[in-house]
């Protein structure tokens, strides 16, 4: 019973922390009506801009904080960048096209954050806590063994993930961005400034780009990898919808505990290997009774 | 939100796509690109136009983006500058300056066959050699090097039967295949353990990349584990390997006495971390030479310290390096940092130059010394003959052990040294292990055999 614990407790951190991804995915999805392909892209561009600003200032007198604002203050003009010469020229074109501007944004991000920062491995030490513990001894023989960097990310994306989905439900920022996502046109009718939207939503998931990036890279290291990174994102947002942040929090969960779960009880017996795509195959299935996702609006349209 | 229906075909695709470049040996986002050395500056004969008619053009298939561009940097960096530190040291091989043209593949297979076919036919013969640099692009382009007569030489890497040269004629090994990494590793578990015969009953773990690469080694842990009574336990991490925590719940779980790491690029860090997570002792974590070098260390930082990885070279500076610096570096004409030079990686490009040139220089013998056609360099390669005084002459003395290959054997000598992580640098933590070939070339033979019945193809080339 303790190492189905250990199991399932592994999985549903791993799943904080596409939840946290997806919700990047989720905030962009839902004020502007586009899935950002991009954001994979921005999670690397945002991880590299700290670990190497970090190294440039590192004998200044605050280096992470430094790092920080400056890092911040990229994300917020690549966001006004992407909001003039991208958005702006696409206002009322179908979803579609704004998504392969995503695709044409990814692509350039990838090549100028490399190009910028370089395409090596950089060590990004923020001082999370390394090593592991053991927790519950009392209740389980052996106790459970949990990484501490695990625990600290995890405590970090969920209160980033609680954060964002008080803004966006409680807001009045969170409504005009609901509203917007509804219909471009109606929006800017009732006076909300549409580009002015555009810009906080792409600096908010620019400023969770960061935040999964630093996480993510203090375990592996800043690198190209961080950029696949997004892909753990896909499974969770077909099961959880694309406009619910709380179906990213749930989704993120049921698809880290699957598959975990999935590779340790029915790996074994195929071979191994599965959780990758084990992950969709859970997405799929919920999709076969939920074709909007978990927690995705249903769309009646008239004919 | 109408085409969300769209989206979710187009988001359920993009993973089957990034699986299948993972099974080929991954994929990346970044474009294929062509740096060519035709545009560039005659610098002082040291980069030569590739449409030179007297010079010998080496094509190059490098990775320098994508989620291996920082394994794939350094071999390139190794392999490009040895190839100009000829032509400005030594003014070519015997006086046939040397061209050479990279093309980025990306760790991509299909882009590395795209790379094969663009440079293949480039320079006044034609591509001498290719270095494929990839288990996966190896496998492919083991099919196209016959008839296109083009040798492949993949030291350390692609098929493990392939050092048979009755079957596989275009194939050259040199250094080392899988199969005798592999038994380098489990000959030193035995001989730590007393034996061979002291394995029985014990576990261990092969944590893989889940692709051609990572799958190689199998065949021959399965035989050994049969041999000698260990439990063999196979784990796959998916491309690129950044999320493996069930294979280490795994390990924690079944506690083997030691685990193999059969990685590439994030993988191997990641592997290291993971085991610190579980508290698995990394001294009783050994790698493929794949999972030896500084890119896979240094992110795990202190934590990788008494990590070992077989090895063909390791870090260090040898007389080339010297003249790299002062020839290149000085001229600033390097291609990376000043501090690359002598990295693990950065050498083990190195050597895959050096063993291209010996063929050339080899080939010239018997051709003549002009450029020469694959065909021409391949007879050098089969007959390649490096002694200790040569590798001195060569100044690669201390990296870089004799090769003496016939028409049977594409490979060499079957040995290898493991070295250590010691938290700064690699050192040598044994003396060179002997793979066992009373084990290995019954496997070979078998797995060449049944190629050879499979291709259609005439085994007994050599038998005469």
């Amino acid at each position: 019973m303790g190492f189905f614990v250990e199991v399932l407790l592994s999985g549903l951190m791993a799943g904080v922390l596409y939840s946290l991804v997806a919700l990047g995915f989720v905030l962009i999805f839902k004020a502007s009506g586009v899935f950002n392909f991009a954001q994979g892209a921005m999670v690397l561009f945002a991880a590299l801009t700290f670990v190497r600003l970090l190294d440039i200032l590192k004998d200044s007198f605050a280096p992470i904080t430094l790092s920080l604002i400056i890092t911040i203050a990229m994300m917020v003009m690549l966001a006004m960048a992407i909001e003039r010469l991208v958005l702006r020229p696409l206002v009322n074109q179908p979803g579609i096209s704004l998504f392969m501007a995503t695709l044409g944004i990814a692509y350039f991000l990838d090549g100028f954050g490399q190009t910028l920062w370089g395409s090596d491995i950089y060590t990004l030490d923020i001082g999370i806590p390394k090593g592991s513990i053991f927790i519950l001894e009392s209740v389980f023989d052996g106790g459970i063994l949990v990484a501490k960097e695990d625990l600290v990310a995890t405590v970090i994306a969920g209160l980033l993930v609680v954060t964002l989905a008080i803004f966006f439900q409680k807001t009045r920022i969170g409504r005009a961005l609901r509203a917007v996502a509804d219909d471009h046109q109606a929006a800017q009718s009732i006076g909300i400034p549409l580009n002015y939207i555009w810009v906080i939503v792409w600096t908010v998931a620019g400023l969770v780009a960061l935040v999964a990036g630093v996480i993510w890279g203090s375990k592996l290291g800043v690198q190209f990898s961080l950029s696949l990174i997004a892909l753990k994102a896909l499974p969770v947002l077909i099961l959880g919808g694309f406009e619910s942040v709380l179906g990213a929090i749930v989704g993120g969960l049921i698809i880290g505990a699957g598959e975990k779960l999935s590779e340790i009880y029915i790996g074994p017996y195929v071979g191994g290997g599965i959780e990758y795509w084990f992950a969709y195959m859970l997405a799929l299935g919920f999709l076969m009774f939920r074709p909007q996702g978990l927690f995705g609006e249903v769309h009646i349209d008239r004919v | 939100m109408k085409y969300g229906l769209l989206l979710r075909a187009l988001l359920f695709s993009v993973p089957l796509v990034m699986i299948g470049c993972g099974q080929d040996e991954v994929g990346s986002n970044s474009s294929s690109s062509t740096e060519t050395t035709d545009s560039a500056s005659n610098a002082d004969g040291i980069i030569v136009n590739v449409s030179d008619s007297n010079a010998q053009f080496i094509p190059v298939l490098s990775y320098r983006t994508g989620p291996y561009a920082p394994n794939g940097m350094p071999v390139a960096n190794g392999f490009t500058e040895y190839l100009k530190v000829i032509n400005a040291r030594d003014g070519g091989i015997n006086g046939v300056k040397i061209s050479f043209e990279e093309c980025e593949t990306g760790y991509a297979t299909a882009r590395s066959i795209e790379c094969y076919e663009r440079l293949k036919g480039k320079g006044p013969t034609g591509a001498s050699v290719f270095n494929p640099m990839s288990t996966g692009a190896t496998f492919a382009i083991t099919e196209k090097a016959p008839v296109d007569k083009i040798p492949l030489i993949t030291m350390g890497y692609g098929r493990s039967e392939s050092r048979n040269g009755g079957v596989f004629p275009w194939n050259f090994p040199i250094y080392g295949t899988y199969w005798t990494a592999a038994d380098v590793l489990i000959t030193h578990l035995g001989n730590i353990n007393g034996g061979l015969d002291n394995l029985k009953g014990k576990k261990i773990a092969l944590v893989y990349h889940d692709s051609p690469f990572g799958k190689e080694p199998i065949p021959l842990l399965e035989k050994r584990a049969s041999m000698h009574n260990f439990e063999l336990l196979k784990l796959p991490v998916t491309h690129p390997g950044v999320e493996q925590k069930s294979a280490w719940i795994n390990i924690r779980k079944e506690q083997p006495d030691y685990v193999l790491l059969w990685g590439w690029g994030v993988m191997n860090s990641t592997a290291i971390k993971e085991a610190t997570g579980v508290r698995y002792p990394r001294d009783q974590i050994y790698g493929i030479w794949w999972a030896g070098a500084e890119p896979d260390v240094r992110p795990a930082a202190a934590d990788a310290i008494g990590y070992q990885a077989v090895s063909m070279i390791s870090s260090g500076q040898a007389q080339v390096h010297k003249d790299i610096l002062s020839y290149l570096y000085d001229a600033g004409l390097g291609s990376g940092e000043r501090e690359g030079v002598g990295e693990v990686l950065y050498n083990v490009g190195l050597l895959n130059a050096a063993l291209v040139v010996e063929s050339i220089r080899t080939a010239q013998s018997k051709y003549g010394e002009k450029p020469l056609t694959g065909e021409q360099v391949r007879w050098g390669i089969e007959n390649l003959n490096i002694s200790e005084q040569d590798i001195q002459d060569l100044g690669l003395s201390g990296y870089m052990y004799p090769v003496n290959l016939s028409c049977s054997d594409h490979e060499g000598k079957r040995a290898a040294r493991l070295h250590r992580w010691n938290g700064e640098s690699w050192e040598y933590s044994t003396d060179w292990i002997s793979a066992d070939d009373a084990v290995l070339q019954p496997m070979v033979k078998s797995a060449s055999d049944t190629y050879a019945k499979e291709a259609g193809l005439d085994a007994s080339a050599c038998d005469s």
